[in-house]
């Protein structure tokens, strides 16, 4: 904490600005505006790695919770067996614990599904479809033994409980999480390195104005605050271009629609829209940090 | 004052200084003389701290300038004006901002301040030119606008390297004359010069001490003048 406290003061008196510390310096010509350049471009991709972690999040979550709480038995028998069939499943269902409700879907909601793939004038009646009961689960559901009793009371009878479907999509929403939070972070590391290369090639121009501010008897921390202010300001200044730029972008990609995919819901929902106005601050930080330490560094050189 | 007693600065292998000693009292004006290459400018550096001694201490205003952290240097450096031999002047700041900095830099930028910094470059003669950049200055003004830059915190001790190294004689006997008036305000004044005739004429304006800095050490060089 000792030591975070001088930096937190240092990053408010920075903000707050001192003119003459900033005459001091002679403006910086290309390597101030390689900082807006970069702080813009990181910031631009930040927005969609961000907007990938939010998008990979819900998605994790919406299969999981959707497939999660849901199993379905599929009843594969003789037409005239099946509704006695069914029955029997629903009384077994009835006494089951972990069951929360179960519904035999009618001729009607199987025709429904159906549609869509096999159209809406196919004679569905005539086909040997399997009868479905949608079950919805509570907390003690237990698949295995309510397996294991359909077995063997219901041969054609078979309980899909998602598992096989849910885990490689939940794994796969996770792990694109993952790459959008490392994309995050790689994008900041990068940054803060141009930021440190920039602000480096500024302090090796200035030796002499470092010098000389030394001869008459400045701190290290004022010395160093004229390059740090404005480098920060600089960075701050990109990454709101950037940032502004890649939520317009982001919000100009097709809307997430339920039959859309994955790519159609990339964007932010609601108050996540504000997330990306922690990018510019976060952005001005690391500059900050980046630049202060370079210009330490640089300012060891000198008595 | 400043102090030194057994000071010895080496570059690398090579000893340039050895067991020097060396007071600045309080009021006192020396000259410093020697050969170039002698260590001239090097000695000053070790009295204004831009340098530490590789043995021996340097005692600057009752602290030893190794126990002087940065930020102590800094403080430091506010008690002891210099004027370097190449003026380290900023080119892009006009030379009032240039005369200001040590003002700027230790917060006592005021607007009393700046009258004084007014007056002060009027004394000098450089009222005339205080939007002018550095590099449009001669090297007389340059001097004096140094000069006027090692006195605007009103320091104890002011140390010169070759003031007058690049500017034509009546421009050195003028600024002689300031370094001479400085000292009878009470500065202690230590002057590095190897133009010996500035020394001759300094005779009649102060009451100078003169030391030659030869073979790594000093000795006194007034008889000979």
């Amino acid at each position: 904490m000792s030591r975070v406290r001088p930096i937190l003061r240092g990053l408010v008196e920075t903000m707050v600005g001192d003119r003459q510390a900033d005459r001091v310096v002679p403006p910086s010509g290309h390597t101030v505006w390689l900082t807006v350049l970069t702080a813009a471009a990181m910031s631009f991709l930040a927005v969609f790695a961000l907007a990938l972690s939010l998008a990979t999040g819900r998605l994790a979550d919406r299969w999981g919770q959707g497939l999660a709480q849901a199993s379905t038995i599929r009843v594969s028998a003789p037409a005239d067996q099946a509704d006695a069939q069914v029955a029997a499943i629903l009384t077994i269902l009835a006494g089951t614990p972990g069951v929360a409700t179960a519904e035999a879907m009618d001729e009607a909601e199987q025709t429904a599904l159906l549609e869509p793939w096999l159209g809406a004038d196919l004679p569905l009646d005539r086909l040997p479809l399997p009868r479905l009961i949608e079950i919805t689960e509570a907390e003690d559901f237990d698949a295995d033994g309510l397996r294991l009793r359909l077995q063997a009371e219901v041969p054609g009878a078979v309980l899909d409980d998602h598992t096989r479907w849910r885990r490689p999509l939940v794994q796969a929403a996770d792990r694109l999480q993952t790459l959008g939070w490392t994309a995050l972070l790689l994008i900041a590391v990068v940054m803060a390195a141009m930021v440190t290369m920039a602000a480096q090639a500024a302090l090796a121009a200035n030796a002499q104005v470092i010098r000389v501010l030394r001869l008459v008897g400045a701190r290290d921390v004022y010395a160093a605050r004229a390059f740090t202010r404005r480098f920060t300001l600089r960075a701050a200044l990109g990454a709101a271009i950037g940032t502004a730029l890649g939520m317009v972008a982001i919000a100009f990609l097709p809307s997430a629609q339920a039959a859309g995919g994955f790519l159609t819901g990339l964007g932010f929902a609601g108050a996540a829209w504000l997330l990306p106005g922690l990018i510019p601050p976060f952005v001005a930080a690391v500059a900050f940090a980046a630049t202060r330490r370079a210009a330490f560094r640089a300012l060891a050189r000198f008595e | 004052m400043i102090e030194l007693k057994g000071v010895g600065y080496s570059y690398g292998r090579d000893a340039l200084l050895r067991g020097l000693d060396l007071t600045l009292s309080p009021g006192s004006f020396h000259f410093l003389t020697g050969p170039s290459g002698a260590g001239k400018t090097t000695l000053l550096k070790l009295c204004y701290g831009e340098l530490r001694p590789s043995e021996g201490v340097v005692d600057l205003m009752g602290k030893d300038s190794r126990a002087l952290d940065r930020d102590g240097m800094s403080r430091m450096r506010r008690r002891i004006g210099v004027v370097h031999q190449d003026c380290q002047f900023l080119d892009h700041l006009p030379l009032v901002e240039n005369v200001a900095l040590p003002l700027m830099v230790s917060g006592t930028d005021t607007p009393d301040r700046r009258a004084e910094l007014m007056q002060l470059l009027g004394w000098v003669g450089l009222g005339h030119r205080t939007e002018a950049r550095p590099p449009e200055l001669s090297g007389g003004e340059r001097q004096r606008a140094a000069l006027a830059r090692a006195v605007i915190t009103d320091p104890d001790v002011l140390i010169a390297d070759e003031p007058t190294g690049n500017i034509d004689w009546d421009m050195s006997q003028r600024l002689l004359s300031l370094l001479a008036e400085l000292n009878r305000m009470g500065k202690t004044v230590l002057v590095a010069t190897h133009d010996l005739a500035l020394i001759r004429a300094a005779k009649p304006l102060v009451s100078a001490r003169v030391l030659r800095l030869a073979g790594g050490g000093l000795q006194a060089a007034g008889a000979e003048l």
